[in-house]
């Protein structure tokens, strides 16, 4: 298992450079933020592999612990509330100390203050007389929809319904970019926001007033790993040198170009870079074509390396499965377990796994996790096909194969595997397909493919973006379901 | 390897199967149960009874299909040994009821494939390939083809011809005519007569038709249950049956009696 996993890394990954690696988390803010983290350090002459871009606050924190990431941006009380929540920090020298128990080291606030509030249309919230989050506890009927990590954070919801009494019953979680448009189509009352988000002017929202000053603040700092005050201090004085750069309203302006104007966040952090801080880096634009290039060879490296993988075990695992039926009972249940796992949850869980295997640092996001986790959903259907192809023989075939008097290898090369064909054929073509669509969440961990654009475009709200992602994907499924023909003989 | 049981006095195999006490059991079923029974070289032997006699199942001892619960099984002098089975299979040619032809090879591939798995070179295999359809009666023409675009008969045919292509000395056949019409059947029935006639190969065949074990065998062997319930040509059977089931199971079958009027003639 640890050679193979080593083996995915080999194949999957170019030869690695110490290259600086920035990563952010998923949303418009960040995502900025994150470009101007590489734009900074470009600035150093530093050389910098794009940006990583994470689905949620531990995987990023998991990323920059690990090494795999060498800063991204966060807030100081998701630091404190989310990150650290088991350590009840209660000073700025308590929580420097805290994080350098784990080998990182946070940058002085950046300037502003992007805080959580819970917003409601202007005009809904006006007909309801509500201003104040404790208004809310006078209308139980309210549907409230929050961000899926606000919804468990310790932060988040629970000790808002906790603090505010809350007596809401209909409240789901949903992604935040989508909340946006759920409110405005009336499906929800009152959503999380984020305090410097564009969409609260561009919606017209009703910021409601913390009147129990339940919410942290969520000063934006830079966090990045403590050894590159050694290996790289002029990057580390340059970070330094943002705190206190950004105010509330650069932050906000920042946002709308990026979310509303759909600008590219790494143009939209250059401007800021040109303006603010007299750093000019150059940014390059990537044509349709360029961009459609680039992912399909990316979205293709995942399945095709995932896929011929899981051939190469899964054929040997079916025919041992038939061979052997108790083993073969034990193979198709673990591989079936497999595949019941929620294709986000495996993608997930593999960071862990490559570090339990030994995999070094930059192999832990990226390529390796996702072709990992896809050659592990591509095994069942490989396998039960083989399996079900050989135990389809009839018996008098099987007889008269065995009673010629080849060997066990002749006999399954010659006889047993030409006729289970159609049958793994298209167990492989099932595996390919599943992997196209899964490949696409991929980008949730750094892989990069199709999932770019899909991921990218739900952020931005940007339906052409999706479907620049979308449609590949489809099509590319499309292609191998109906294209590739499995050659079925007709025997009869 | 042989035994002085099992040699004549040419040093010659006098018997190309033997059975000791061979018991064999699916569960609680016993399907052959402590049989005694040595089947001659260089002749036909027809192994008949009703369905679930275990005739079948004594077929498969002989060719390793099957291991025996209790008792030996002697195959062309040889115990049945899974190190040296590959080699013993060698030396014996397998038929069973609809030919059991792959249907991803041609015939002359599934006639071949053990040949080739052997290393013959083409052109012995296409000598020995012509050899064998002339003698079978197949049009040569056919042999290129998929199985799947044979009749049944020669279907059989070709799984005769696989059978026999590297010239076995034991061959077995299972049911080979079973699944056929009757004009094909009675056809192939010359046909056979002649081939074993000519071959002088010990064959053992079995078959649920009095009629076609009369009319093939040499000798024929009477089942029940998993036991041999008497053995001899079809007039003994007819004329001295040692058990009422003898006389119940041939006088249940007509057409047996035409064979040895004809025999008779």
């Amino acid at each position: 298992m640890r050679a193979l996993a080593l083996l995915l890394c080999l194949a999957a990954c170019a030869p690695v450079s110490r290259d600086l690696r920035v990563g952010s988390k998923r949303f418009t803010e960040s995502r900025v933020l994150g470009e101007l983290g590489v734009i900074v350090a470009r600035g150093t002459g530093a050389t910098v592999a794009p940006r990583t871009e994470f689905g949620g606050t531990m995987l990023a924190w998991n990323a920059l612990r690990t090494g795999a990431i060498d800063l991204y941006p966060d807030y100081t009380g998701t630091i404190i509330n989310e990150i650290l929540a088991g350590e009840s920090i209660e000073s700025a020298e308590e929580l420097t100390e805290a994080l350098a128990q784990h080998g990182i080291r946070s940058t002085a606030p950046l300037g502003f203050n992007n805080t959580y509030a819970i917003g409601l249309r202007e005009e809904r919230a006006h007909e309801l007389g509500i201003e104040r989050v404790s208004d809310l506890a006078q209308h139980p009927d309210l549907k409230l929809g929050f961000s899926n990590e606000f919804m468990d954070r310790a932060d988040g919801w629970p000790g808002l319904r906790e603090t505010y009494g809350l007596p809401q019953s209909d409240v789901r979680g949903l992604d935040h970019d989508v909340a946006y448009r759920a409110l405005e189509s009336g499906a929800l009352d009152a959503i999380d926001l984020y305090s410097t988000d564009a969409e609260i002017d561009y919606y017209a929202l009703r910021v409601l007033e913390d009147d129990r000053a339940y919410f942290p603040r969520y000063d934006a700092v830079f966090l990045y790993r403590a050894e590159l005050a050694t290996t790289a201090p002029t990057l580390v004085r340059e970070l330094d040198r943002l705190a206190g750069k950004i105010s509330e309203d650069a932050m906000v302006a920042m946002n709308a170009r990026a979310k509303l104007e759909l600008v590219p966040a790494a143009t939209v952090a250059s401007e800021f870079a040109a303006s603010q801080l007299d750093l000019h880096v150059l940014t390059t634009e990537r044509t349709l074509a360029e961009r459609l290039w680039l992912r399909t060879k990316e979205h293709l490296t995942l399945v095709l390396i995932s896929l011929f993988a899981a051939i190469v075990i899964a054929i040997p695992l079916g025919i041992l499965a038939a061979r052997r039926e108790r083993l073969g009972q034990v193979v198709l249940a673990i591989t079936g377990i497999l595949q019941t796992v929620p294709s986000l949850a495996l993608l997930v869980v593999m960071i862990p796994l490559l570090k339990l295997l030994g995999a070094p640092s930059t192999y832990l996001i990226g390529s390796a996790p996702a072709i990992l986790a896809l050659f592990l959903y591509g095994l069942l259907p490989i396998v039960r096909n083989t399996h079900q192809g050989l135990k389809d023989i009839p018996g008098d075939l099987r007889d008269a194969a065995e009673a010629l008097g080849l060997s066990a290898r002749a006999k399954l090369w010659r006889i047993e595997l030409p006729l289970a064909s159609t049958s793994i054929l298209a167990g492989i073509k099932t595996s390919a397909v599943i992997n196209i669509g899964t490949a696409t969440l991929g980008a949730l961990i750094g892989a990069g493919g199709y999932g770019q654009a899909i991921l990218t475009g739900i952020t931005l709200d940007d339906t052409a973006l999706i479907l620049e992602g979308a449609l590949p994907a489809a099509l590319l499924a499309l292609i191998v379901e109906y294209g590739v023909r499995s050659k079925t003989r007709d025997y009869s | 390897m042989t035994t002085a049981s099992t040699e004549g006095s040419a040093g010659e195999l006098r018997h190309a199967i033997e059975f000791t006490r061979t018991t064999v059991r699916f569960g609680a079923t016993t399907a052959v149960n402590g049989i005694e029974l040595s089947v001659p070289a260089g002749r036909t032997t027809a192994l008949i009874g009703p369905s679930g006699c275990g005739k079948t199942t004594l077929l498969r001892l002989a060719v390793g299909l099957q291991r025996a619960d209790l008792g030996d099984v002697r195959v062309l002098g040889r115990r049945i040994e899974s190190n040296s089975l590959a080699e013993l299979r060698h030396s014996i040619g397998y038929v069973v009821q609809e030919g059991g032809l792959f249907p991803h090879l041609s015939c002359e591939k599934n006639v071949s494939i053990v040949a080739e798995f052997l290393g013959w070179d083409s052109e012995r295999i296409r000598a020995r390939m012509s050899e064998l359809c002339a003698l079978v009666q197949l049009p040569e023409d056919l042999i290129a083809r998929a199985p799947s675009k044979l009749s049944g008969g020669q279907r059989q045919r070709v799984g005769l011809m696989r059978a026999l292509f590297l010239d076995p000395e034991l061959l077995l056949l299972d049911e080979p005519l079973a699944a056929l019409d009757p004009m094909v059947r009675a056809e192939l029935q010359d046909d056979l007569k002649q081939i074993f006639a000519r071959l002088e190969k010990s064959v053992l065949l079995v078959t649920h038709d009095l009629a076609e074990a009369g009319y093939l065998g040499d000798e024929l062997v009477l089942m029940r249950a998993g036991q041999v319930v008497q053995r001899g040509s079809l007039r003994e059977l007819f004329e001295e049956p040692t058990d009422p089931f003898v006389t119940s199971f041939v006088s249940a079958q007509r057409g047996a009696r035409d064979v040895l009027a004809e025999a008779a003639q």
